[in-house]
């Protein structure tokens, strides 16, 4: 039952000072919780001379060792289990380095904590129990699937189990349906609509209403397409497996940044060095799960690149919010001594009327000097049939991709339709770069 | 009645590599249409395909449906004897009248007869310019 007609839970708007106690309090808990439970923890605690009795303020967490996917690799299957294997009702995989998955455990409790957690988010952007709602992501060892699956359910909303692929069926099952809400990667929901219009659908009068979208980065050029060609609002839903799933943080009616459940996660931004980073600045995300009994890693380097955003929100929650992630720390790209994220190539592009929804970054090194392509599809309306129609677009993709990246590109336009379009998660970086 | 003398020309938009030619071509085979001119724009990476046919609105349907980047372009076709000085005399005459020609391209047909397509910057001058020359294509293409 929801707490009130706004909020799903009474925690989303606990007063700032409490929700800290209430940190301070579960984060002594899961620190001791680890040390006594997972031996990988203890070895950790003893080699950086900590122990769990040295957590007394909020702030002593920058004295406890960083946790990284490594250790997955490390203890797979099950080695960062904190309870017996009896108390797992449930695990996750999904892809780690060097072809180990990271295998993530559930207990029951883990379980209740979140798909509450995803639950407040869909009920956050207004998912309520008269809708209906098409999960259209992979249920197969994916955390996505299920998370919003069963939150779906919790809020009491009509779930379409529909999982990936079969296009065609998805958008006559909406139609049929009556679906209300969606769930999909926002490239395979660009997808969806290209399909629609070629089935002479308009995807504008299906009916949707709300759009939940994650898994992979997207623009807010991507978020005004989507809302445009399905008109819907769309949210940016982030989460990671590590950390349950779906659900970490989500963005609320404001559409600016994505409120970050404090109560059950311990947020940091830390830079290179994993020192904490000045108010608001950019760096990578920390996070400590404060409520996990199965899995309770301790400040653990998410790869994502975000910042902390200012204080208040008109919507009344008090947890912070983070701004929608901006990259993958190791996903980052350095051509010609310069950092780039596929985000920043992606949010130029999408400022450009005249080129499609998809691109590809082509990296190669011809001799000892890095170059990058980026193929883009040219849209139908734009072309005249002359050659000059090339030049100028090509230009003007180079000219913009300059100013945002301060880097000479290759601009190189192909046909409509060629690049791929991927399900999960899209391969937007192809680097044919040699090692060194 | 300027409309009646622009012919459309159908452009579309290929990558430059193997097959993507037959691949257009072959949609037009497949509704049994014909060419009646055509040429090739190339600009590295990408080209335009560009040509003169009997049906043209079909030919964008068909082509537009297959999932390539398509467009009509308003051209001009001029008939002229297959002898020299054939296309000396239209290249003047639109000089003289501070026409700029973007493109031409030509085939021959009968036995004497060139027809000439010209992509010019001001149509319905150079319609204007032609006509008293005489010598606009009349015909249908078919």
């Amino acid at each position: 039952m929801a707490y009130s007609d706004k909020y799903w839970q009474k925690e989303e708007v606990l007063p700032k000072k409490e929700l800290e106690s209430l940190q301070l309090k579960r984060l002594k808990w899961v620190v001791k919780h680890a040390y006594d439970n997972v031996p990988y923890f203890r070895r950790k605690f003893k080699e950086k001379g900590i122990h769990p009795d040295d957590i007394r303020k909020r702030e002593d967490i920058t004295k406890l060792p960083f946790t990284t996917k490594e250790a997955f690799k490390e203890n797979y299957p099950f080695g960062l289990f904190a309870v017996p294997k009896d108390r797992i009702i449930r695990i996750h995989t999904s892809s780690g380095t060097s072809g180990k998955p990271k295998v993530v455990g559930y207990t029951s409790n883990d379980l209740e904590n979140w798909i509450n957690m995803v639950a407040r988010c869909m009920y956050m952007v207004g998912v309520r129990s008269r809708d209906v709602f098409q999960n259209m992501v992979s249920y197969t060892f994916f955390t996505g699937g299920l998370g919003f699956h069963y939150a779906a359910e919790k809020i009491g909303a009509m779930v379409v189990p529909a999982g990936t692929g079969n296009t065609e069926r998805q958008i006559r099952y909406m139609i049929d349906f009556g679906t209300t809400v969606i769930h999909a990667t926002p490239s395979y929901a660009m997808h969806i609509k290209e399909v629609a219009e070629s089935l002479n659908i308009k995807p504008d009068e299906i009916g949707l209403k709300i759009g939940c979208f994650g898994a992979e980065p997207w623009s807010n050029n991507t978020r005004k397409r989507l809302e445009d060609a399905f008109n819907i609002k769309a949210f940016d839903s982030y989460g990671l497996s590590e950390m349950n799933g779906p659900g970490v943080a989500f963005e609320c009616e404001e559409q600016n940044g994505l409120h970050i459940w404090a109560d059950h996660y311990f947020v940091e931004i830390v830079d290179k060095n994993g020192d904490p980073v000045g108010e608001g600045e950019r760096g990578e995300l920390v996070l400590t799960p404060l409520t996990k009994e199965a899995l309770p890693l301790i400040r653990y380097k998410t790869g994502d690149v975000t910042f902390i955003m200012d204080d208040e929100c008109s919507c009344g929650r008090t947890h912070p919010k983070i701004h929608r992630i901006l990259g993958r720390a190791d996903d980052m790209i350095v051509v010609r001594g310069i950092n780039v994220f596929p985000s920043q190539i992606e949010h130029v592009l999408m400022q450009i009327p005249e080129v499609g929804d998809h691109f590809q970054v082509v990296i190669t090194r011809n001799g000892s000097l890095d170059e990058i392509t980026v193929k883009v599809e040219m849209r139908d309306e734009v072309f005249t049939g002359e050659l000059s129609d090339f030049k100028r677009i090509q230009s003007k993709v180079q000219r913009e991709l300059y100013k945002e990246l301060g880097l000479r590109t290759n601009v190189e336009l192909v046909e409509k339709g060629t690049i791929e379009r991927f399900v999960l998660k899209a391969k937007r970086v192809v680097d044919l770069r040699d090692e060194i | 009645m300027k409309e009646e003398k622009i012919i459309k020309q159908v452009s579309v938009f290929v990558e430059n590599k193997p097959g993507r030619l037959a691949a257009v071509t072959e949609k037009l085979y497949e509704k049994g249409i014909n060419i009646r001119a055509f040429t090739i724009a190339e600009a590295g990476d990408f080209g335009i395909i560009r040509m003169v046919v009997d049906k043209t609105d079909e030919a964008y349907k068909v082509l537009k449906d297959a999932g390539f980047t398509v467009s009509l372009t308003n051209v001009l076709g001029v008939e002229v004897k297959d002898e020299p000085g054939g296309l000396y005399s239209i290249a003047k005459t639109l000089a003289d009248a501070n026409i700029n020609i973007e493109y031409v391209y030509a085939f021959t047909f009968g036995r004497d007869k060139a027809l000439i397509i010209l992509r010019v910057d001001d149509i319905s001058k150079a319609i204007e310019v032609l006509e008293k020359e005489n010598v606009l294509f009349k015909g249908k293409v078919e």
